[in-house]
């Protein structure tokens, strides 16, 4: 049996090292097209560094600084849906805003956020985050007051901290009552970093 | 019951080569891009249906079998203008450049095709060949030997 094993190892080494790379482009748009699609997720270039950016049909879904990459899918597989794939097509009018954004050429985001990665009282507060504008800063406890719980200002603190769509929903913008920057899910340079930019910092 | 199924992109990483060169083998060349297509669609239509994690491999190539028996049956349907018919089927065709062994081993049956490759090519355990084959180990072996003796038999370099 070793002959024929072995012709077989030698014609394998005839057939093709990785499938074409239009094959893959092909898959994904037939995916999105038969709505097979659930999470696209691309890798975006940022000043603070690479951004894992991953999308729902209904908007973005999740901003995550790098580094965290496989966590990140892992975490999209488990609490939105398996059918994950890397889509850099679907996620472009998101990379748009962001590179304005970090131009300095926008203030407010357009784009449509799909709050599915929040819940309950933590939704709340990162809604309020939402809407407070460019340049301008809120703190913990007057957060967690919007979002109907005066008292619950480490709850609030908690859900800025899992923010799943960081620069999106600025939860740079909160600071500590007294003005102490307070905490950052990606660190304390790129929350100054984001209020320099914003002038807020100088 | 919940299982933990890893992000399809990861399943496509992992096995996009492999499942591409078992289908250029085992459905040819002209058929294989369809059919890796067709595969992995499929597969990401089941995929969030799966009850299982494990032998993630064997469903996909599972998949994969289908598919190039599905482009076997309708290449077979298709009609192709000759100007004698042959003393012998002309199917399996050889494809410009490539190792006349591959058409030998088109011309197997499914199940002895798809063991010949999954274990002469990618060395896959017979327990993962067996759960592929949805057979019994003892079957699994089987199929590999039978395709094997049967590639020595037809097959001339």
């Amino acid at each position: 049996m070793n002959d024929i094993n072995r012709s077989l190892r030698t014609a394998a080494e005839t057939l093709p090292t990785r499938a074409p790379a239009d094959l893959d482009r092909a898959l994904t748009e037939r995916a999105t097209h038969e709505g097979l699609l659930d999470v696209a997720y691309a890798s975006v270039d940022s000043p603070v560094g690479a951004l894992t950016v991953a999308a729902t049909p209904r908007g973005l879904v999740r901003i995550a600084y790098s580094g965290f990459d496989d966590e990140v899918l892992g975490e999209l597989a488990r609490k939105l849906s398996p059918r994950v794939l890397e889509a850099p097509g679907r996620v472009d009018e998101i990379r748009r805003e962001l590179d304005e954004y970090f131009e300095g050429r926008r203030t407010d985001f357009e784009l449509p956020l799909d709050w599915a990665l929040t819940r309950g009282f933590g939704r709340a507060v990162l809604r309020e985050t939402a809407r407070i504008g460019f340049g301008h800063t809120s703190t913990y406890a007057d957060l967690a007051g919007r979002a109907g719980s005066p008292r619950a200002v480490r709850a609030a603190g908690n859900a800025l901290g899992s923010n799943p769509m960081p620069v999106v929903v600025p939860c740079h913008r909160v600071l500590r009552t007294g003005g102490g920057l307070g905490g950052y899910t990606g660190g304390l340079e790129r929350k100054e970093f984001l209020l320099r930019l914003e002038g807020v910092l100088v | 019951m919940h299982v933990k199924l890893p992000p399809f992109q990861v399943l496509l990483d992992e096995h996009r080569a492999d499942v591409y060169r078992f289908l250029v083998a085992t459905a040819g060349p002209g058929e294989a891009d369809d059919c890796f297509q067709e595969t992995w669609i499929a597969a990401l239509r089941a995929y969030p249906k799966l009850r299982r994690a494990d032998n993630l491999r064997a469903w996909l190539f599972r998949i994969a079998q289908n598919k190039a028996t599905d482009a076997h049956r309708s290449r077979a349907r298709r009609p192709v203008p000759v100007e004698s018919v042959p003393e012998r089927p002309v199917w399996p065709t050889i494809a410009d450049g490539e190792p006349s062994l591959w058409a030998t081993v088109r011309g197997l049956p499914p199940k002895q095709r798809t063991a010949v490759f999954c274990r002469s090519v990618l060395g896959m355990p017979y327990a993962e060949l067996a759960a592929l084959l949805e057979s019994s180990e003892d079957a699994a072996r089987r199929n590999v030997h039978e395709g094997l003796k049967r590639l020595r038999e037809e097959w001339t370099p």
